[in-house]
């Protein structure tokens, strides 16, 4: 984000400020990357839709070049202690990372967006809905190992539902 | 070998480009999406493997969405697998913006969205609370203390102590590193 800030708002004064946070609220509420929506939502609000896939492009290309290379040396030399040792070590922390920003989803959620830090958490504020719909999906998910996508569909139309209520 | 026909190209395109358009609340959602999709339904990838990918899709710069497209597309069929997923990737946010572009202010202020939005955080919540159990389960049954260790101690630092991510893949990749190369060593020194 400050790096995309700092080409689009500061140096090239492509958007102003106020366009900008506009630009990173709506790409947070669309799927995709955030950097990745934001670049496009940025080349789209300057010229369009030829802008949002050059900026899309320029986003996306330096990851896959990368990647790919990362890929082709994986894929050869997979056996090399080297890279096993690496992926022994990593491996854990794909799942502590997931379920670090999975654990910051719940907070935002269940507190709406209130709680700044696992410490200073109000229980009395909690979003019951929330709460509700997390566990239910949880369980679900468990027991009837349903699809992802029909649990996040299901507790959006939920959402929908009780918070206009609310 | 999967037989590489027209079929097989627009399953994946189609596959990756329907994943995506669900993909919210951040890249993260779409590792158990994938899980499920590719290891689960279609068995084009196995379960460790597809923990590989998401290892190596974490640690390389760029976002985990876009990373773990391409390197999914070039495991099953080479670059031009890896360029298909990208567009899969790409296009639904193409799409989606384009058309919320000409609504946004409407858009933003929707309490409509904003509804299904708030919901649907919780749900996202839950799919990610579900793969980590099931994750967090394979790591332990590995019985390798020192990836029970790694795992805690990198949610640790990440949750509690905010500690750069850039900063704990590194760590974790060296300690990976250094963990082998002492086993490698007692076995030399025992022979």
């Amino acid at each position: 984000m400050p790096l995309i800030q700092a080409q689009v708002v500061d140096s090239n004064h492509w958007l102003s400020m106020k366009e900008f946070v506009d630009i990173i609220t709506i790409s947070q509420m669309t799927p995709g990357p955030i950097a990745v929506n934001s670049a496009t939502f940025v080349g789209m609000r300057i010229s369009g839709i030829l802008g949002a896939i050059v900026a899309t492009v320029g986003c996306v290309m330096p990851s896959a070049i990368i990647v790919l290379t990362i890929a082709y040396f994986y894929y050869k030399y997979q056996d090399l202690w080297v890279i096993q040792g690496a992926l022994k070590g990593l491996r854990p922390s794909v799942v502590s990372l997931i379920a670090s920003a999975g654990l910051s989803i719940l907070l935002i959620a269940l507190f709406n967006g209130n709680a700044a830090s696992w410490f200073n958490v109000n229980l009395s504020q909690i979003d019951v809905i929330a709460g509700v719909l997390f566990i239910a999906g949880f369980i679900i998910l468990r027991k009837f190992k349903t699809n992802p996508i029909y649990v996040m569909l299901g507790s959006g139309l939920i959402g929908l539902i009780f918070y206009q209520l609310t | 070998m999967i037989s590489k026909g027209w079929k097989f190209y627009w399953k994946l395109f189609a596959s990756t480009f329907y994943l995506s358009a669900f993909t919210f609340g951040g890249g993260y959602v779409i590792i158990p999406l994938m899980r499920k999709k590719f290891v689960d339904e279609y068995h084009w990838i196995d379960e460790k493997e597809m923990l590989d990918l998401a290892a190596i899709a974490q640690s390389a710069p760029g976002a985990i969405a876009v990373n773990a497209a391409i390197l999914v597309g070039y495991r099953l069929a080479g670059v031009l697998g890896a360029m298909i997923t990208i567009l899969g990737t790409v296009l639904p946010c193409l799409i989606i913006l384009s058309v919320i572009s000409f609504f946004y202010v409407a858009f933003k202020k929707s309490i409509i969205i904003a509804s299904i939005l708030r919901g649907m955080s919780a749900g996202v919540a839950a799919v990610i609370a579900d793969v980590t159990l099931t994750m967090g389960k394979n790591i332990i049954n590995e019985k390798s203390i020192f990836s029970v260790l790694v795992m805690l101690l990198s949610f640790g630092a990440v949750f509690f102590f905010d500690v750069d991510v850039k900063l704990i893949i590194a760590v974790c990749g060296v300690s990976g590193l250094a963990n082998v190369l002492f086993y490698k060593l007692r076995k030399k020194e025992m022979k």
